[in-house]
């Protein structure tokens, strides 16, 4: 294999028609370039829809209550209901496998109205009334003092953990916030802790613009009373929210004399569906990106096949000399393997490079203007690297193949009489 | 050396069958000359053909050095044809990327001798054939006498049993070609076995034994008085 004259007669025979190798190689090159290329493309897309999830825990489905379409039990339809605070210990009665059941208020928002003071500044920000099991379901860090606990659910305290966003509106830089009140609708809290929250999408600014306070302070403070806004379910890991989606929904429809055909009385959002369905597109992503890189790469070897067709063609005497001089068929073969190979994996490392250094082109591209939705960091792992090589080296033997075997098949004597 | 018993061959050309040796019995010591003469068609080449296990006979028997040359695989044929046989060709047949040592190299490169004691003895035949200068040389840059003279070192080089020479001078001037066969009755003189295939009467008289085909048969076999082609050179 590593035989200095083999190698040495390979070099000359691909260098003796410099112009046909480099027209052969490009071939193979382009094709290995453009799968690198798509896969790369493909692999940015996916970073950019990730990053839109967030941390989310992506087993999650979100519940809220809907007017009711069908009379049932005597009641109306067009009914208004809400679920209540004793739907959540219903729920992990009933239904199992679940990891959280988080029963969440809300209110406020940056569109709506001014609903936060502190002194002369004020804001509108989300305020949310959470279980302290919510960081896990939305995860964010906290930067300073601490999250809410099952203390603060217990007591009632009026505390606030808030986002990046409120710290900078209602706060001069450098100035102590914990433990100082904010007032939300009216109602003071004191500031316990502060988060920053993950996110590379469009929503990134919101997102760091939130107040978390106990659910319990939150029902009190804003008269909310039992009523439950929406409910965030995790399953646990290994069984899928949307198995026990229905389960969980039917609950539901009993505990409030739903019509169980009731379809449209429960909202819900099926996260792990929807993250499943953005899974099964990159799966395609990924699969269109090979189809695609392989059929071109296959016209490149064709192309290498049938150069190391003519060149076969071109050197029949010359085989026929070797033959008589007493080299063995399996000798020659293994030369023209050797040359295909060589020629297309050389090719191929050229392709890579070139893809590679146009990867790195665009990502410094990407840093310099600055984030663009859905689009973050395309590249390719080492493995889909060395993947592309052994497809290169399989390749290089499949288009030295017909050529080796041609090359065998021509008996020395006719070949001798090739003039 | 070597013996062939009642050896047929035919062609097929299209529905014919052109039966080109037509049971040739042949015999020759080690350390002979032999010249095998005829006119095209004679069927002269196809006997160095099947001789060289380039092609293979119909039916017949042929020995070589006590070895039963029969049913040879491809693999089998080059083995044997590296270890038996030393081919010099009319048309030189030298592999024009590769430089004169290189190409003397060749056969012993197929033996899987060591790449230094291969250029060693591959330059020992190349100054015997008095082209030690010439080694670094591509064949483009030798005269036809040279380029022959090449061959035969390559031929040589593997020290085969018998050296097989089709038409040796057959492209080349008579001065170039009385040279070649000086170095061939050389290598004879020490002890080699050479049947050379020509139709110049003047070089076949240069061997120490005339066989002459015609049609496919032997019709005369008669050892001559050699004329040492040194005088003309």
């Amino acid at each position: 294999m590593f035989n200095r004259d083999r190698w040495r007669e390979i070099l000359e025979v691909l260098t003796s028609n410099v112009g046909r190798t480099i027209l052969t190689a490009f071939g193979v090159c382009w094709g290995i370039f453009i799968l690198i290329v798509l896969l790369a493309a493909g692999k940015g897309f996916e970073n950019g829809i990730r990053a839109d999830f967030g941390d989310i825990a992506t087993n999650t489905m979100f519940m809220w209550t809907r007017r009711t379409t069908k009379p049932y039990e005597g009641l109306p339809k067009d009914r208004s209901f809400e679920f209540k605070v004793s739907d959540v210990q219903a729920i992990w009665d009933n239904v199992p496998n679940l990891r959280f059941v988080s029963p969440r208020n809300h209110q406020g928002g940056t569109g709506g109205g001014n609903n936060v003071v502190r002194g002369i500044r004020t804001g509108a920000y989300s305020v949310y009334g959470d279980y302290p099991e919510i960081i896990n379901q939305d995860p964010m860090t906290i930067t300073s003092g601490r999250f809410l606990n099952y203390n603060d659910i217990n007591e009632r305290r009026k505390v606030a953990v808030i986002g990046r966003g409120v710290l900078n509106d209602l706060y001069e830089k450098d100035e102590e916030y914990l433990g100082t009140y904010i007032k939300i609708q009216g109602v003071n809290f004191m500031v316990i802790g502060s988060y920053k929250k993950n996110s590379n999408d469009g929503n990134g600014e919101d997102s760091q613009k939130e107040i978390f306070v106990p659910f319990t302070a939150f029902s009190q403070a804003f008269n909310r009373g039992e009523d439950v806004g929406w409910m965030a379910i995790t399953a646990k890991d290994g069984s899928s929210i949307s198995k026990l989606k229905d389960n969980i929904i039917n609950v539901m429809r009993e505990r409030h004399k739903v019509h169980p055909e009731d379809k449209r009385a429960i909202g819900y959002f099926d996260l792990y569906e929807q993250y499943n369905r953005v899974e099964s597109l990159f799966v395609g992503l990924k699969a269109i990106a090979y189809i695609v890189g392989i059929m071109v790469l296959l016209s490149g070897i064709i192309g290498v096949s049938n150069i190391m067709l003519i060149v076969v063609k071109e050197r029949t005497k010359e085989i026929g000399i070797r033959r008589a001089l007493g080299e063995q068929p399996w000798s020659i073969k293994k030369q023209i393997l050797m040359e295909s190979i060589f020629l297309t994996i050389i090719s191929g490392m050229v392709g890579i490079i070139f893809g590679s250094l146009v990867i790195y082109g665009i990502n410094s591209l990407l840093d310099s203007v600055g984030p663009v939705d859905m689009f973050i960091n395309p590249n390719v792992s080492v493995g889909v690297v060395s993947g592309a090589l052994m497809i290169l080296m399989i390749s290089g033997l499949l288009a030295g193949f017909i050529p080796a075997n041609s090359a065998i098949r021509v008996r020395p004597i006719e070949a001798l009489r090739t003039e | 050396m070597i013996e062939i018993n009642d050896l047929h061959k035919s062609y097929k050309m299209g529905s014919n069958s052109l039966h080109v040796l037509k049971g040739i019995n042949f015999k020759a010591e080690a350390g002979e000359l032999v010249a095998i003469m005829g006119s095209s068609g004679s069927g002269k080449s196809t006997l160095l053909n099947i001789l060289g296990m380039l092609d293979g006979a119909n039916s017949g028997e042929y020995t070589l050095d006590g070895v039963p040359i029969k049913d040879l695989s491809e693999t089998k044929a080059a083995q044997y044809r590296n270890k038996f046989l030393g081919f010099v060709f009319q048309s030189f047949n030298l592999i024009n990327y590769k430089s004169a040592l290189e190409n003397v190299a060749l056969p012993l490169y197929y033996q899987g001798v060591p790449r230094k004691e291969r250029q060693e003895k591959a330059l020992k035949y190349l100054e015997r054939v008095g082209l030690k200068e010439w080694a670094t040389h591509l064949p483009s840059e030798l005269s036809g006498g040279q380029k022959q003279r090449v061959a035969i070192a390559r031929a040589m080089a593997a020290e085969p049993k018998v050296l097989l020479a089709d038409e040796p001078t057959g492209a080349l001037d008579s001065t170039t070609s009385y040279e070649v066969m000086d170095l061939i009755q050389k290598i004879n003189d020490d002890g080699n076995t050479i049947l050379v295939v020509t139709h110049e009467e003047d070089i076949a008289h240069m061997c120490k034994r005339i066989v002459h085909l015609k049609d496919g048969v032997i019709v005369e076999d008669k050892k001559v008085k050699q004329v040492r082609a040194e005088q003309y050179v």
